[in-house]
């Protein structure tokens, strides 16, 4: 939402600088993102100082000057002023400004004199049209300046970011509102608020009854004593009037009935033009007006300024109109030619199957049954809440128009916008709610705006509210405004914070005098369409309060019941070890081409990665080839993250998994290993090993050697959770190998916890305890004996066979054994390599003698011969 | 020699020798203290076990033993030194000590990660373990749970990614908040990181996948002041003693909403580019957990009240880094990842 700083100001009177008022409305209502100036064309413009001044030896009417623009040296100027003097201050345009009329400011000669720059009138800065001078400046400044710093011209935007929750600041009054709020202060009278420039200054008479009128509006909209129209048309009379008109109308207000004039009735007239509310769902409530003999024209000044401060572009006087009343009041409107309107007829109704429109913007739309229309006795002229139609268009030709004023219903606006894809100001705002009680005000506002712009004479207008609504009272208790914020607000404070922003207020009786049980009765003014519970009061209460006021002292608090996700404490283990193992960790998007077998993502970004990866390896991968593309070759990236697979349930697969890829050098290079060699099987497997004593503590993970690019399934407790694979990438010839390692660590539980509206207490958390250890045995105190067996062992022979009888045939005081080498090749027979095993043998009470340990030796080479063929390498 | 003459020998024969040792100063040196202590002709060692049959056998054993430990002592300090006078060979040129070091890779965790783990570690102080969920989820979780109105403008800030009509890729954390409420009764005070998905295109400031971390606690007597005591606390813990300022805020499952800012650390508040010249920068969202969720979650509203807040850490790793597009966060570049972990 745009909100100009001007517009503001005539809704209330403050002398908030704009940057304050930033902070205010940041602090209290709502965030200004941004405060631009309008007159970004003086930007350039700095505060000069005339240091000399002389004539010019060549002219009698120029001089020749010595200007201080800040810029560290005296700069030559020829000034054709009357008025320049020197030690004045004046506004400075230096060479390379564009001055608002176009013109650009040149380093040039005059008669022979240089003039780098220009000294400036008010009508060459387009702020008035005083040119019978330079603008001299009543100020002290230092000279270079900003001009816009010094000397405020122009008005300044503030961008607001206004959540969905307060419709009612989207437009300036509501803002306004909250401003006056603020700073204790009243909104001026709206019968001249933001439109005075047109409607003349108030009497002070005028003020006061129209005062009176706004402080008792809201209450009487709470009584359902309100008349709209009646309303309308009294304060419509006031503006001319002093004969206490007011005063009988706060009369009127105060002895209506409820609406009987309104319930149920969806026809009426307005001039000769029928109006027929077909779909009152789509349009809860339909004002309108003929107003007869207007003529087209561009708009005054004052409103081409308001329409652009806020980044509109100026039409002419009725659009431009109907746009002043949707950002002064938020109330969107819409102008028809009368003549265009086939029949004299308006009906709100759903579109017909195939129906079309051409909108304002010229697209031809093909509609929705379920889209709500304005049409003529013929067919749709408008998208209801959204845009006009080009065929009924007000044009300069056009004499007559209607002027829809109407409530249209938010979610039917927002399925239409949706279905169009059109949005626009109008349905911004429907969308999100419009004050329904307040559409004939307005609607009495605009005829008095459109005649005093563009002529004209209005016919009587059109109320069409076959249901009208009734504000429901909310119970506001004291206690429970101390229980949420944790601090005590009294009742009073309550009651004149929430009064001060529209909310009628009440003690309910008998209530207040018993402490601790004090409540309030509220009901909302009915622009404040976000309010339907009593917590929404008491964020209310605290934001008036002030969040800041309240205190920030920690108080004490109980331990909760949770436990620590057990996954989140494998992968922080995880983490620190795999960084420490020299991999960098990465957070890469999950989305791939995927195709069958994939969870496939609806609505995709793109249609190339449309799916949900069902391994991390696929992540890495890419990763992996995006750096070798930057000619990176050293990768040791690893990913702690989600993947996905159907599940033929509702919610997919979901597991935690590790994965790792690794390529290129083992280690950093170093002058004692200029090229060190690159990462191999066994550093894959290695990093594998530490995953799983990492993450499986106690448990039993191995590493069962596979089949082809698959190098070893992971198995954890004998169940495979994941793989040590040779990785195939879209590498460069230069490229390494890529070894990828990827371990499940958890299976995500996504089933419900239990029902909406209930809990499932209780159960059974996994026992966490100390993870299983090895225990402690005694340091040895005997020396141990070790021998080596170099071993002829088939190539298709797995040394973990070998090791098995090993292991079998040692006995029990064999204390490690270890493969240490493997040789093949030269000298050794075919289809054979040499594998060799260091032993450690050690007995806990005495040292081992000799020929024990030659005995062991030559059992474990006969079990060796006996069981596998194995035998000792020879020399 | 008595017995206690000859294990007195063989004790300072082993004192005498370490220093004869450690002052050899070259190969030759040693060679002539080895031939000199422990010579098998003439050796002193020689000369003591030349003594032992004189005595009588107990003694003997006992006199023994001091030998032994003697010559095993002398042994040791003599293979030692041989060792040390190898490496510090007089024909080997001096080390070059200004060459660099032999170092393994290094590897580092993403800094968004760092983030996460520095902001857990001080909600951990205050009383928060970790709770985390799954990615996909139904609807209900991420939306209808937290209030969520149906077909409302409040959903166009979770522009979502669906895996069918009732199920999606979570656009927060905030489902967690759900799934640990309706599993752990009060008091709950939890903190969530974890990955959400947005349906934005990749621009310097958005990524469909970013990262999110949000804290919930839920108790009896659990104000807004706590809200505010709990956040300031972190935010003068996690970005220095500065300013900071609370604001007006919507969410849909917290009422009251508010923002809390922090003061500009570039400008210190006099308003730059980084803040948008409001001398105020965004850290994170929070409000008092809204009774329609807390109901949602089977948890009596009126007795029990809460307050949750969520921030990105993404974010603060750009800034923090002054990374000026967040997509370098999910490239995996390893110059990126290996110039940040410097
Ligand atoms: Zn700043």
């Amino acid at each position: 939402m745009n909100a100009s700083y001007a517009w503001l100001k005539t809704f209330v009177d403050f002398d908030l600088e704009p940057n304050a008022l930033r902070d205010l409305l940041t602090q209290r209502v709502v965030t200004v993102d941004e405060v631009l100036p309008l007159r970004p064309d003086l930007a350039p413009i700095v505060i000069g100082r005339v240091v000399e001044c002389a004539r010019h030896p060549d002219s009698d009417h120029l001089s020749v000057t010595k200007v201080d623009a800040g810029t560290g040296e005296l700069l030559d100027v020829v000034c054709g002023a009357p008025n320049v003097r020197a030690g004045k201050f004046y506004p400075f345009a230096p060479v390379g400004t564009t001055m608002p009329g176009g013109m650009r400011i040149e380093r040039r000669k005059i008669r022979g004199a240089v003039s780098a720059g220009m000294l400036c009138s008010a009508r060459e800065l387009g702020l008035g049209d005083e040119h019978e001078g330079i603008m001299e400046l009543d100020i002290e400044a230092t000279p270079g300046t900003r001009f816009l710093d010094v000397y405020p011209v122009g008005d300044t935007r503030l961008v607001l970011d206004v959540s969905p929750s307060r419709p009612d600041l989207l437009s300036h009054l509501g803002v306004a509102r909250e401003i006056a709020a603020a700073l204790g202060k009243d909104i001026r009278p709206l019968i001249w608020t933001g439109a005075h420039d047109f409607l003349g200054a108030p009497s002070p008479e005028q003020e006061s009854m129209t005062r009176r009128l706004l402080d008792e509006l809201p209450t009487a909209i709470a009584g359902e004593r309100f008349d709209a129209t009646a309303i309308a048309e009294a304060v419509t009379t006031v503006v001319g009037d002093e004969s206490g008109v007011a005063a009988s109308l706060i009369d009127a207000v105060r002895s209506m009935p409820d609406r009987p004039r309104h319930k149920g009735v969806t026809e009426g007239n307005t001039g000769n033009v029928r109006v027929v509310l077909e779909d009152a769902e789509g349009a809860p409530r339909y004002c309108g007006v003929v107003i007869r003999g207007v003529k087209i024209a561009p708009s005054p000044q004052w409103l081409v300024d308001r329409i652009t401060s806020v980044g509109g572009r100026p039409i002419n006087n009725v659009v431009d109109a109907t746009n002043f009343m949707l950002h002064g009041f938020g109330q969107p409107m819409h102008a028809f030619d009368v003549d265009k309107l086939a029949g004299s007829s308006v009906i709100v109704r759903r579109a017909r199957p195939g129906e079309r429109l051409v909108t304002l913007d010229g697209v031809e739309r093909t509609l929705n049954p379920s889209t709500t229309v304005i049409a003529d006795a013929e067919r749709a002229q408008a998208l209801a809440g959204i845009m006009g139609g080009r065929d009924s268009e007000v044009t300069e030709t056009t004499t007559d128009i209607f002027l829809e004023v109407a409530n249209f219903d938010p979610r039917a606006t927002r399925a239409a916008r949706r279905a169009l894809g059109l949005s626009t100001d109008a349905s911004y705002r429907f969308e999100r709610g419009v004050d329904i009680e307040w559409a004939p005000f307005w609607l009495s506002h605009a005829v008095a705006l459109i005649t005093s712009l563009a002529g004209g004479s209005a016919e009587e207008d059109v109320d069409l509210y076959p249901e009208p609504r009734t504000p429901a009272p909310l119970k506001l208790r004291v206690a429970r405004i101390a229980q949420l914020l944790g601090a005590p607000i009294t009742a009073q404070e309550t009651l004149s914070l929430l009064r001060a922003i529209g909310f009628v207020v009440e003690w309910v009786p008998g209530t207040e005098m018993l402490h601790g049980d004090q409540e309030l009765h509220v009901i909302p003014p009915s622009w404040r369409l976000d309010i339907g519970h009593e917590v929404d009061l008491i964020e209310e209460v605290a934001r008036l309060h002030g969040y800041d006021a309240f205190s920030s002292e920690l108080r004490p608090f109980r331990i909760g019941t949770v436990p620590d996700a057990p996954i989140e404490l494998v992968a922080s283990r995880l983490r620190s070890v795999l960084a420490n193992a020299g991999l960098y960790e990465v957070r890469p998007m999950p989305f791939v081409s995927g195709g069958e077998g994939y969870v496939r993502v609806r609505n995709p970004l793109a249609e190339n990665e449309a799916f949900l990866r069902r391994a991390v390896m696929e992540s890495l991968a890419r990763r992996a080839e995006h750096n070798l593309s930057h000619m990176q070759g050293n990768i040791r990236l690893f990913e702690i993250g989600n993947v996905f697979s159907p599940s033929g349930g509702r919610l997919p697969h979901e597991e935690v998994r590790v994965g790792a890829l690794i390529m290129g050098a083992r280690r950093p290079p170093h002058f004692t290993e200029p090229k060190p060699p690159a990462f191999d099987e066994w550093d894959a497997k290695a990093i594998a090993e530490v995953i799983g004593e990492t993450a499986f503590r106690g448990r039993s993970f191995t590493l069962v050697p596979g089949e082809g690019d698959t190098l070893w399934e992971a198995q954890l407790d004998g169940r495979r959770v994941g793989d040590v694979t040779r990785v195939r990438l879209d590498a460069p010839v230069w490229a390494s190998p890529a070894f990828g390692i990827e371990v499940a660590l958890e299976t995500v539980a996504s089933a419900d916890v239990a029902a909406p509206g209930r809990a499932a207490y209780g159960r059974e958390d996994a026992a966490r305890g100390p993870a299983p250890v090895t225990p402690f045995r005694s340091l040895p105190v005997t020396p141990a004996a070790e021998f080596d067996l170099a071993l002829l062992v088939p190539n298709d022979m797995p040394a973990a066979k070998v090791e098995e009888v090993i292991r079998r045939n040692a006995g029990e005081l064999l204390e490690r054994l270890a493969l240490f080498d493997e040789f093949r090749g030269a000298g050794l027979p075919t289809g054979m390599r040499s594998v060799a095993w260091r032993l450690t043998f050690r007995h806990p009470e005495r040292t081992l003698r000799d020929k024990e340990v030659s005995g062991r030796r030559e059992k474990l080479l006969r079990a060796l011969e006996e069981e596998l063929g194995v035998r000792q390498r020879t020399a | 020699m008595t017995l206690d003459e000859l294990v007195e020998a063989a004790r300072s024969l082993a004192r005498e020798g370490r220093d004869l040792i450690a002052r050899a100063s070259s190969g030759d040196e040693l060679a002539t203290a080895r031939t000199t202590l422990v010579g098998r002709k003439s050796g002193r060692l020689t000369e003591l076990m030349k003594a032992l049959p004189a005595l009588a056998p107990d003694a003997r054993r006992e006199a023994g033993a001091a030998v032994n430990r003697a010559k095993e002592a002398l042994e040791a300090a003599l293979d030692a030194r041989e060792a040390e006078l190898r490496h510090t060979a007089p024909a080997e040129p001096r080390l070059d000590l200004t060459m660099p070091a032999r170092r393994t890779w290094r590897g580092a965790v993403h800094p968004v990660t760092r983030v996460i783990d520095e902001i857990r570690d001080i909600f951990r102080e205050l009383g928060f373990t970790v709770a985390v969920g799954p990615e996909a989820e139904t609807e209900w979780y991420n939306f209808g749970a937290l209030n969520f109105p149906v077909d409302h403008p409040a959903m166009d800030m979770h522009d979502t990614l669906y895996l069918s009509d009732d199920t999606l890729l979570r656009t927060h954390t905030s489902p967690v908040q759900v799934r640990t409420l309706q599993s752990y009764p009060p008091p709950v005070r939890v903190i969530v990181p974890g990955n959400v998905y947005r349906r934005d295109f990749f621009d310097p400031s958005h990524a469909p996948m970013f990262s999110q971390i949000e804290g919930l606690a839920v108790d009896e007597g659990i104000g807004f002041v706590d809200l505010k005591a709990t956040l300031v606390n972190f935010a003068n813990r996690f970005f220095g003693r500065r300013p900071t300022r609370f604001r007006p805020s919507y969410f849909p499952f917290t009422e009251p909403s508010a923002e809390l800012d922090v003061q500009c650390g570039v400008c210190g508040g006099s308003g730059c580019p980084t803040c948008k010249q409001t001398g105020w920068v965004e850290i994170l969202g929070s409000g008092m957990v809204h009774p329609a969720v807390l109901e949602a979650c089977g948890v009596d509203s009126e007795r029990y009240t809460g307050w949750a807040f969520g921030m990105g850490p993404a974010r603060v790793a750009l800034s923090r880094w002054g990374i000026p597009d967040i997509r370098l966060l999910y490239d995996s570049d390893v110059r990126f990842l290996e110039q940040l972990a410097q």
